[in-house]
């Protein structure tokens, strides 16, 4: 198969251009928002709570924290990415160019993906100024961090490609995302919760990703760490074969 | 024909609502020609150039670009086919110089500054190169387009309504930018609304309406097959009925008989030596006149006869 590695690599560089111009957004402000939690959370409430499943619970909710910020943020970049040249015609660019699927994910997904990385690593940095941790597995967590951007950067692509509104580009990752998030024991275990809603709270699929990643941290989680890798893959394949179907039938991009 | 470095055939696209924006297109374009796309709105021309860029699915036919099937070998023709968009869609907060450069890299060429110097100087935008698009004027921002375009030197450009909304000044240095591009070698596909643009540059033109190819010829061959002269002469004395001497040219009487009105010859120009022969007549006939006034058709005259025809039929 070819792969055009030029054109990848100006589509990734425009897409973390685009980053930088608006950087306040892209990563000051998620920054800021994680650094509140953080403090709240974890320096004032934390400081009172009881550590859960041995861990103390300031440090407890940092992959919680940071899996909110991370699927948030790539999300929405991606989806960005893709719609805005959508918006405002510019995709004729790349619409006419020598590129293919493989090329425009590199591109557009590398680079969401690796914002997601950026802002994983300063949200960690972060942290460590309010709580004490330690990660348990640090190359599985990154492995892990890595494969979710990944995945929810194709799940944005795919949004972006999907919205014809402003409006449906901010739906997914404010009222779906975020609320699954916090929804998926990033301030309380899972195990913790009472009947029904301990069975309630596995049905969602985001519980699974935060407690694979605090698996990587601590050691603990909710649900076996094959599981939530499993899952997680699952969910990278789904918007992978999602991602070929829209380029091989041109939906909202070719007329 | 000549060398074909694009071949359309039955080239149809049919969009979801029943609209049919071309009908069984079939066109070849030489090369190192400018062809101008003559048709008015809603003609099928962004269509058939969306068609051949990549932006729009055909129904059915076939493209052949550079001898390939753009079907199968869509990247090789694509890396040397040139998009000039009729729409001003640019990241506007870039600066000029990164665009241009991102055109170069996503169509696969290596990064190139001399080459992107060169582009901007020639179409004076070397002083802008570090300021943001959504500075710049319309004709600016027009011409960072042209300079994307042609950032991974294509072979065949398409430049969709490339004047529209540009002052006539301007229009002009574009008609000589676009010269020196075929000067090079670079094949050139042009749709305009100005017909005078289609008059002024291109080898051929082709005429579409509701996605049919209703002419495609030289263009001197079209203003010589279609073209007439019109002479309107200013008699001195009303005339009731046309003399014998000048009744076999081609003319009637107007304004009530103080005007003769020629119209005829063919091509360019064929007429005014017929418009002499009828003043040679006149004054034969000893029929004063005090002014002619003689207008050759453009092939703006040709293409809105042509279209006219076409409405009648209908």
């Amino acid at each position: 198969m070819h792969f055009n590695w030029r054109s990848a690599h100006a589509i990734y560089r425009r897409e973390m251009a685009r980053a930088f111009r608006t950087a306040f957004q892209s990563i000051l402000s998620p920054v800021l928002t994680t650094a509140l939690y953080f403090l709240v959370f974890g320096s004032v409430i934390g400081a009172r709570m009881e550590p859960i499943g041995g861990v103390p619970y300031g440090a407890f909710i940092i992959p919680g924290l940071l899996m909110l910020t991370l699927l948030g943020e790539t999300t929405s970049n991606a989806s960005f990415g893709i719609y805005m040249p959508r918006f405002t015609g510019t995709i004729y660019e790349l619409l006419s160019a020598p590129v293919g699927v493989a090329e425009t994910l590199a591109g557009f997904v590398g680079a969401a993906a690796t914002k997601g990385l950026i802002l994983a690593a300063i949200i960690l940095g972060t942290a460590r100024l309010f709580v004490d941790y330690e990660i348990a597995h640090p190359f599985m967590a990154a492995g892990y961090i890595m494969l979710v951007a990944a995945s929810f950067a194709l799940f944005g692509f795919i949004l972006g490609i999907w919205a014809d509104s402003f409006e449906k580009l901010g739906i997914i990752p404010m009222l779906i995302l975020t609320p699954l998030t916090f929804l998926g024991g990033t301030f309380y275990s899972i195990r913790d919760l009472p009947a029904p809603w301990e069975a309630i709270a596995l049905a969602n699929p985001i519980a699974f990703l935060v407690s694979g990643l605090r698996w990587t941290f601590f050691g603990v989680s909710d649900v076996p760490i094959a599981v939530s890798l499993g899952l997680t893959l699952g969910f990278l394949g789904l918007c992978t074969l999602i991602i070929a179907v829209i380029f091989g039938t041109g939906w909202r991009l070719r007329e | 024909m000549d060398q074909a470095i694009l071949s359309i055939r039955g080239l149809t696209k049919t969009y979801r609502g029943g609209i049919r924006a071309l009908d069984a297109v079939d066109l070849d374009i030489r090369k190192g020609e400018i062809f101008a796309l003559l048709g008015p709105n809603g003609a099928g021309k962004t269509t058939l150039i969306g068609a051949v860029c990549g932006l729009v699915r055909p129904s059915a036919g076939t493209i052949i670009a550079f001898g390939r099937d753009l079907a199968r070998d869509w990247r090789s023709a694509r890396a040397r086919i040139g998009l000039v968009p009729q729409e001003l869609a640019t990241d506007m907060f870039e600066t000029v110089w990164h665009a241009v450069a991102y055109s170069q890299g996503l169509f696969g060429k290596p990064h190139d500054r001399a080459r992107i110097e060169e582009i901007l100087r020639s179409l004076s935008l070397w002083d802008k190169k570090d300021a943001q698009i959504r500075a710049l004027s319309g004709g600016m921002k027009r011409r960072v387009l042209i300079a994307k375009a042609l950032a991974h030197e294509p072979e065949l450009l398409f430049l969709d309504e490339p004047t529209a909304g540009v002052d006539v000044e301007l229009r002009k240095g574009m008609w000589q930018q676009i010269a020196a591009l075929k000067e090079r070698g670079v094949t050139i596909i042009l749709t305009t609304h100005y017909i005078e643009e289609a008059e002024q540059m291109a080898d051929r033109v082709g005429i579409i309406r509701g996605g049919r190819i209703l002419m495609v010829d030289e263009k001197h061959a079209i203003m010589e097959r279609l073209g007439t002269t019109e002479a309107v002469i200013d008699l001195v004395a009303p005339l009731s009925a046309l003399p014998p001497e000048i009744a076999t040219f081609p003319v009637e009487l107007g304004a009530g008989g103080r005007q003769l009105v020629y119209r005829g010859g063919t091509g360019e120009n064929g007429g005014r030596a017929e418009v002499a022969q009828l003043t040679q007549a006149l004054t034969r006939a000893g029929i004063g006149y005090a002014s002619i006034d003689i207008h050759d058709s453009s092939l703006e005259d040709i293409f809105v006869g042509l279209l006219g025809k076409q409405v009648e039929a209908a």
